[in-house]
């Protein structure tokens, strides 16, 4: 016995000691066009021995005898087996398969199989992106997912947009998504000289949008989720031969439409008829369009190189972008300069994988003075551009001998000179640098370790000069030896430096026995965000001193602190499971509020693998998915008022004992008990596909109840020192049903057509807001308007949606004529006041839609988007604060043109209460045409060494609704002087190499 | 290699460690806001904080002239004391009228405001914010911390005294919550801030509690005469006094015009006098006419910015022909006039004979057909912001106009009405004495005086308007003589009608706003809102 155990150990060892090995070598190619595929893993199946393929796409391994196959693979490709028998060579040809990409969708802190997915996640990925002059990320998929609304703030160069993802879930915290870029939560504030954040991230270089909309996708991203999340994945390097693509566009933008005020002659007419003498006699003989005046036509381009492949093993992509936006509004521009770098290499056996990236950004802008956007629509048409003579640079000007300046005083200023004598100039640079490492255990190749740290620094500057003969500040300051001054030389200057710090571990296991599959991530995260704002003196144009603040620089800063898990259990391939947890704790509360749990739950089961469905032919799909879960939010409160802190008043604010002047110190309103506000999120839907997928799509249903509601509530007086705190009080909730719908109607070897389609409900209604129920207590109202120092337009009441309009009933003639002040006793007390302020509509839309198509037949490509609100109303501001005859026959003494909607109504301007006349709040359901484009691939160019693809837009090229003002899509719902969008003609080219 | 894999691991949780350790930095401070503690270290820091509560009368907020305000839920311009103070005392009388269209002004002539009025809303929360304040600095200014705070000697005495004041400008809002809303919830120093909801008292409790607190801080005073300009004295005290006695059977039910011409007559004779030119009561330097003024809310063009105050009372009455630069600003707000009924109590408005009648007219109408336009109503030009050689003040948007918020004539004209009404301590003879001092001062020579024979009640109420219009008198007056509401006396526009009609008469008092009474369960609403 013994001897035969020695026998076989001997036997053992003399095999491992003298097997043979043998050496195979090949080349790993791309099926669809033959270049090699470096840095593809070449493993001897049932070992652990492997290596990659080096940049030619080669390979040489050593096989023991008995070795049966070997396993080659490569990221987004499908892996293959080759059997050996008694090759020495191997040349292996991979397919790219766009299942398998499509398959893997980016979630919070991973990834996750499309087929295991059982929150609410809407992915868009860079085929699908809207197309044309485009210059901040988000409108890449404006109207592409349902529950999801993206609404550019205006028309101004690199001007944001306002994203709600089903409707928002606060009403004075922030309603804005968390945006992670590449894994990192980014700062959604802007920078002094560049409101929004996201235009300093050039949409060439993204890959893919994921939205997380319910609380099981969202709640691992706890503390900032309530809103939803957006994730952006950039773009990598891929292995491969180099890749060069150069694309560039040229844009010509224009108003498509002014706001309707009067004529010249009109003017004349009614100041003629109802002014006085003094009124007629300042009426000018000039006929000028004010509007024409300040508004051009704006050519921009737009040019992209980026180059990819790689290098000493390494996979690489570098791009440059070069933007110079124009503003349809003179004065205004925009320009870009952009570098982003990706570097993706893996080590040790493609144990240790790195993600580096680093994106560089500088923006210059020029911001033109808005303000001249108002003065065009209230500029008398009669008079002149041009005076004539040198005062106010040549600007013709309302005057008064009378007044110290010269000026006509709270005249409006020349519109031209408004634009042409403001040089505000900023300069912004913004880095954000990510890496992350992802370990996969030796021991263990199921876990690994990952982690993701990075920084996004900013620093904006710039300078706001008006000239010292500006109108707009003509003589504002009189200095102490009673000299005027006049102009502005002001400096601004902010820096941003947020960090970013996480660490996990993801387990993944597959019990293939019985085709199931654990996923487990655990992992800790830490998230610190500080701004330097520099405070600067006011200075006139000549530098006299006219004010210098307290502090040089302040220091605003938060953190976040937060532990999570996530357990996903797949099992028989039909039921799939998830769970998350997430503690986070936050700077902003004490410390007994600091830290809260949101927890989620969701269950899919995937119908189609049933028995009853899996041989059906028709239904392709059939997912049942449910989640429950709860996310927090704190963002958009003040960073440290939980206690009371002392602050010191300006030296303009300071107060008069004997004959010194004290300084003040005044203690903030504070609220010591402020917590989390908490959203539960109940989610339903039902994923489909039919006859293969030609038709797919998503229903889904959900239910967000918002408690301890972050809201500005009245202080009992004598309480605190503020009269209003944000506190957690109230309650609000969300409903809503999202419909998305894809088909191809035509598939065939010339021509396909794909469509898109996505419905949105959303009702909203607050259920409480006070602490102690009063009848008499109409509301919270905010929002405030032009006309009368201090009305505001909007309330949030109980029982109301979010942002009702708060107005009077007008009372109309037999004729439908509104009747001028004559104003519904809604009470009947007998008299009209603000108890008979009634809530009318809202802005936010109760359905809005997004439709897409997009047809290829053999080199041509055509399509559009669209997208259209219904049930949204809007506060027509410039009807009512430019619409009476009052505005017109300016009381203080001068003309101002005036709007049309003064034909409709008549009013007079006299009384109050007309601001806030429900005729005002006017119907702005629309449909826009967001985008028509076409497109023709002319095929390879240059020798057969490129590709050339041609493509022209038009951009906001129509808009169907019954509003009456300029812009139906206003954020916030009041039209007042609004910045139009242009309509804009793209024509581009793109070569790839 | 093994040992490489577990030090990859081992450094891997060890950093997760690291990190972990990060949550203790959550703990925060603001860079440039400090806590009571830095405040409070020593005795400049209280008389920053001491400043502010009187502040509070002049500026909206801690940026001058706006941009980080005390009030909430207010237009911040229109949310200092006076500015709302005055539209609630005078536009709502006869003595002015507004042509704007801010939300809930025009309520105030067309007596119709509701518990929602958001000029009532920040006038009371204004009021409880100066007592907030005051209730603030007196828990700081306490004897146990400022021996905590090592804060001794002279220091110390001082403080005291800022303490009495901080209770004595207490005592003036309840007083101001008192006339205008009625019964009010209560809140001093002794309880914590936001510990529980405060308990309304009772219009009479509140009488009683300004009277003895008035009382109790006599002794920490600065003698009358003798404080620092801008800061209360014992003079201020009693002023404050005599004011709530004349009115004390409004607030209790019943009269006490003895101690009102006891008080009045102690301010009378520490040493006060009349200056010698009416019109130059409200100049930009007027801060020089301390024989006159007890107490002033203070205002400076460059150290003391703010959209209301006097900046407010001399842009707002200008407009139409009026040519601003005589009133020492860069243009008018087209907003205040008066009405007939007012400009009808002086027999010559142009003010060659009564000087006090500092009435504009040209371009403008006597009566008024439409209130939002400026030139029906005759203007008032009582202020400038030109000094009293006629040189200009520091800045041209912003008043160096200081305003009393007590001035010896109101005692002069407390004192005889008091007398009249039966109080005791004084006599007729002094009486007439005070009331024609007043008009030799206004006519220049005793062509105005009355005879003992004129003097009486009704006489005096005019004599009032013609003395102290727009000074924020006139609603409290009316009141007191039973015509405010009544039909009895009628005026342009009172009540929405042009031709003047009586209102219901709980709108005597204004209501408590809505907004405190959605988050305070203790409180009442006044009858008929």
């Amino acid at each position: 016995m013994k001897k035969a155990l020695a026998a076989l150990l001997f036997a053992i060892i003399s095999i491992s000691v003298y097997a043979q090995e043998r050496t195979v070598t090949g080349k790993v190619t791309d099926a669809k066009d033959g270049a090699p595929l470096s840095a593809a893993s070449v493993v001897v199946k049932g070992s652990n021995k492997g290596v990659t393929t080096s940049a030619d796409g080669t390979f040489a391994i050593k096989v023991p005898t008995g070795a049966t196959a070997l396993v080659i693979s490569y990221l987004n490709f499908a892996t293959k087996e080759v059997l050996l028998d008694s090759k020495n060579t191997v040349n292996v040809s991979l397919t790219a398969s766009a299942d398998q990409l499509s398959d893997v969708v980016v979630i919070g802190y991973g990834t996750s199989r499309k087929k295991d997915l059982t929150g609410s996640v809407s992915t868009v990925s860079a085929k699908d992106f809207n197309t044309g002059a485009i210059s901040t990320p988000e409108q890449l998929i404006a109207g592409k997912v349902a529950g999801v609304s993206i609404t550019s703030n205006n028309g101004a160069p690199g001007s944001g947009s306002t994203i709600r993802i089903r409707g928002g879930a606060s009403l004075n915290a922030s309603n804005d998504p968390l945006i992670v870029i590449d894994g990192m939560p980014i700062d959604g504030g802007g920078i002094s000289g560049q409101a929004n954040a996201l235009a300093l991230i050039n949409p060439n270089d993204i890959e893919s949008f994921s939205v997380l909309k319910d609380a099981s996708a969202a709640a691992i991203y706890g503390a900032r989720a309530s809103n939803g999340v957006i994730l952006i994945t950039t773009k990598k390097g891929k292995r491969g031969a180099m890749k060069i693509d150069f694309s560039s566009q040229f844009s010509m933008a224009s108003i498509s439409k002014k706001v309707d005020v009067f004529s010249a002659a009109e003017i004349r007419t009614i100041v003629n008829a109802n002014g006085t003498n003094t009124l007629k006699s300042l009426l000018g003989t000039a006929n000028t369009d004010w509007q024409d005046q300040i508004y051009q036509t704006a050519i921009s381009n737009d040019n992209n190189v980026s180059m990819s492949g790689v290098v000493k093993n390494m996979p690489y992509r570098l791009s440059l972008g070069a933007l110079n936006q124009v503003g349809v509004l003179k004065t205004d521009q925009l320009k870009r300069t952009t570098v982003g770098l990706n570097l993706s290499p893996t080590f040790f056996d493609n144990h240790l994988s790195l993600n580096v990236n680093y994106k560089l950004a500088n923006s210059a802008s020029r911001f033109a003075d808005q303000g001249a956007i108002g003065a065009a629509t209230a500029f008398d048409p009669t008079q002149k551009v041009y005076s004539g003579n040198n005062n106010f640079g040549g600007y013709w000007e309302w005057l008064d001998p009378n007044s110290s300046n010269g000026l006509k005083s709270l005249s409006p200023k020349n519109p031209l000179g408004l634009l042409m004598q403001k040089q505000d100039n900023s300069d912004v640079v913004r880095q954000i640098a990510s890496a992350l490492v992802d370990y996969k255990v030796h021991f263990l190749p199921d876990l690994h370790v990952i982690v993701n740290s990075g920084v996004d620094i900013a620093e904006g500057k710039g300078t706001t000069v008006i000239g010292e003969n500006a109108a707009s500040t003509f003589k504002r300051f009189k200095d102490a030896s009673n000299v005027f001054h006049g102009g502005v030389n002001n400096q601004y200057r902010q820096t941003r430096n947020n960090s970013y710090l996480n660490a996990y571990l993801n387990y993944a296991k597959d019990i293939s026995a019985i085709k199931s599959r654990l996923e487990l991530v655990a992992g800790y995260e830490y998230q610190a965000y500080k701004a330097t704002n520099y405070n600067f003196s006011d200075r006139t144009f000549d530098k006299t001193l006219v004010n210098t603040p307290n502090f040089a620089f302040d220091v605003p800063e938060y953190r976040l602190s937060s532990y999570l898990g996530r357990a996903n259990l797949s099992i028989l391939n039909k039921y799939v499971l998830t769970a998350s947890i997430r503690q986070d704790g936050s700077s902003k509360f004490n410390k007994d509020n600091r830290f809260a749990l949101f927890p989620s739950a969701a269950l899919a089961w995937k119908l189609k693998e049933e028995d009853f469905l899996k041989t059906n032919s028709t239904i392709s799909d059939l997912k049942l998915r449910a989640s429950y879960g709860v996310t927090g939010q704190q963002d958009g409160i003040g960073y440290y008022d939980y206690i009371s802190y002392y602050n010191l008043g300006s030296n303009t604010a300071q107060y008069q004992f004997g004959n010194s002047f004290v300084s003040i110190f005044r203690p903030n309103g504070y609220y010591y008990n402020r917590k989390w506000e908490q959203t539960a999120t109940a989610n339903v839907a039902l994923d489909f596909g039919l006859f293969d997928n030609r038709v797919s799509g998503t229903i889904e249903a959900y239910n967000r109840t918002t408690t301890d509601l972050l809201n500005e509530i009245n202080q009992p007086a004598g309480t605190n020192f503020s009269n209003k705190i944000v506190a957690n009080v109230g309650s609000m909730e969300n409903k809503g049903v999202e419909v998305t719908l894809n088909f191809q109607p035509i598939k065939n070897k010339t021509t396909t057509w794909d469509v898109s389609l996505n419905a949105t409900y959303n009702k909203n209604e607050i259920t409480k807001l006070t602490i102690s129920e009063d009848p008499t207590f109409a509301g919270v109202r905010y929002g405030g308007i032009s006309g009368g120092t201090g009305n505001t337009i909007f309330i949030q009441s109980v029982g109301y949606k979010r942002g009702s309009y708060f107005v009077y009933k007008q009372v109309y003639d037999n004729a439908g004529k509104p009747i001028d002040g004559l104003f519904a006793d809604l009470n009947r007390d007998g008299v009209v006041n603000e108890s008979d302020l009634y809530q009318y509509k809202g802005n936010d839309p109760q359905f809005f839609f997004g439709a897409s198509s997009n047809v290829t037949y053999k080199k041509w490509n055509a399509g559009f988007v669209l997208r259209a609100n219904v049930g949204n109303y809007m506060y027509n501001n410039v009807a009512s604060s430019r619409g009476t005859l009052r505005n017109i026959l300016e009381p203080l003494g001068y003309i101002n043109n005036g709007s049309r909607d003064y034909l409709t109504t008549g009013f007079s301007g006299n009384g109050a209460n007309y601001f806030l006349s429900d005729y005002y709040v006017q119907n702005a359901s629309f449909l826009r045409m967001d985008n028509i484009n076409v497109g023709y691939n002319v095929g390879k160019v240059f020798h057969d060494k490129a590709v050339l693809r041609i493509n022209a837009n038009i951009q906001n090229a129509f808009i169907i609704t019954q509003y009456k003002g300029l812009d139906p899509e206003v954020n916030g719902g009041i039209d007042n002087n609004f910045y139009p969008r242009p309509r804009t003609f793209v024509l581009g080219f793109n070569l790839s190499f | 290699m093994k040992t490489n894999n577990y030090k990859i691991v081992v450094a891997a949780v060890f950093s997760v460690f690291i990190l972990a350790s990060c949550a203790k930095q959550l703990d925060l401070l603001p860079k440039n806001d400090v806590t009571s503690n830095t405040v409070y270290k020593n005795a400049a820091g209280y008389k920053q904080a001491f400043a502010k509560v009187y502040a509070s009368f002049a500026l909206t907020g801690n940026n001058g002239p706006s941009g980080n305000g005390d009030i909430q839920g207010i237009d911040e311009g229109t949310s200092d004391f006076l500015r709302l103070y005055w539209k609630a005392q005078e536009l709502s009388t006869d003595e002015a009228v507004v042509s704007w269209g801010d939300p809930g002004i025009q309520d105030f002539h067309n007596m119709n405001w509701s518990a929602n009025n958001p000029m009532l809303t920040g006038l009371y929360y204004r009021s409880f914010y100066q007592i907030t304040l005051a209730n603030d600095f007196i828990r700081q200014a306490s004897d146990a911390n400022l021996a905590t705070r090592g804060i001794t000697g002279a220091d110390a005495e001082n403080i005291k005294k800022y303490r009495a004041e901080a209770r004595f400008l207490r005592a003036y809002q309840y007083s101001v919550l008192m006339d205008l809303f009625g019964s009010v919830p209560f809140v001093t120093d002794a309880d914590l801030l936001g510990a529980s909801l405060p308990k309304q008292k009772t219009r009479a409790e509140l009488f009683a509690y300004i009277e003895s607190e008035l009382k109790a801080i006599d002794a920490d005073l600065v003698n009358a005469k003798a404080n620092e300009y801008g800061r209360a004295d014992k003079a201020a005290a009693w002023a404050l006094l005599a004011r709530i006695y004349l009115n004390a059977q409004v607030y209790t039910g019943t009269a006490k015009n003895t101690e009102a011409v006891t008080y009045a007559k102690k301010v009378i004779d520490a040493g006060y006098s009349l200056i010698t030119d009416y019109t130059k009561l409200m100049r930009a330097d007027n801060n020089v006419n301390t024989s006159e003024f007890i107490l002033t809310i203070n205002f400076d063009g460059l150290k003391t910015q703010n959209w209301g105050g006097t900046t407010f009372l001399t842009h707002a009455p200008i407009g139409g022909s009026m040519n601003a630069t005589q009133f020492g600003v860069d243009g008018g707000w087209s907003g205040l006039r008066t009405t007939k009924a007012f400009s009808d109590k002086f027999t010559d408005i142009t003010g060659a004979t009564d000087k006090r009648a500092q009435i504009y007219t040209s371009g403008q109408s006597a009566d008024i057909n439409d209130l939002t336009k400026f030139t029906d109503g005759y203007a008032i030009t009582k202020f400038k912001n030109i000094k009293a050689d006629g040189s200009a003040g520091s800045s041209l948007v912003w008043t160096d106009i200081d305003f009393p918020i007590f001035r010896l004539s109101e005692m002069y004209l407390i004192y005889a009405e008091a007398v009249l009404r039966g109080g005791t301590g004084g006599d007729a003879t002094t009486a007439l004495g005070y009331i024609n001092t007043i008009r030799q001062r206004a006519y220049g020579n005793t062509s105005g005086n009355i005879t003992a024979g004129q003097l009486t009640t009704d006489f005096i109420l005019d004599e009032r308007s013609r003395e102290l219009y727009w000074e924020g008198f006139r609603r409290t007056d009316l009141i007191r003589y039973g015509k405010f509401v009544e039909s009895t006396y009628l005026w342009p526009w009172k009540g929405g009608v042009k031709g003047g009609t009586g209102v219901d008469a709980y709108r005597k008092l204004y209501p408590i706003p809505s907004a405190d009474i959605s988050s305070n369960t203790n409180l009442k609403q006044n009858p008929g809102y």
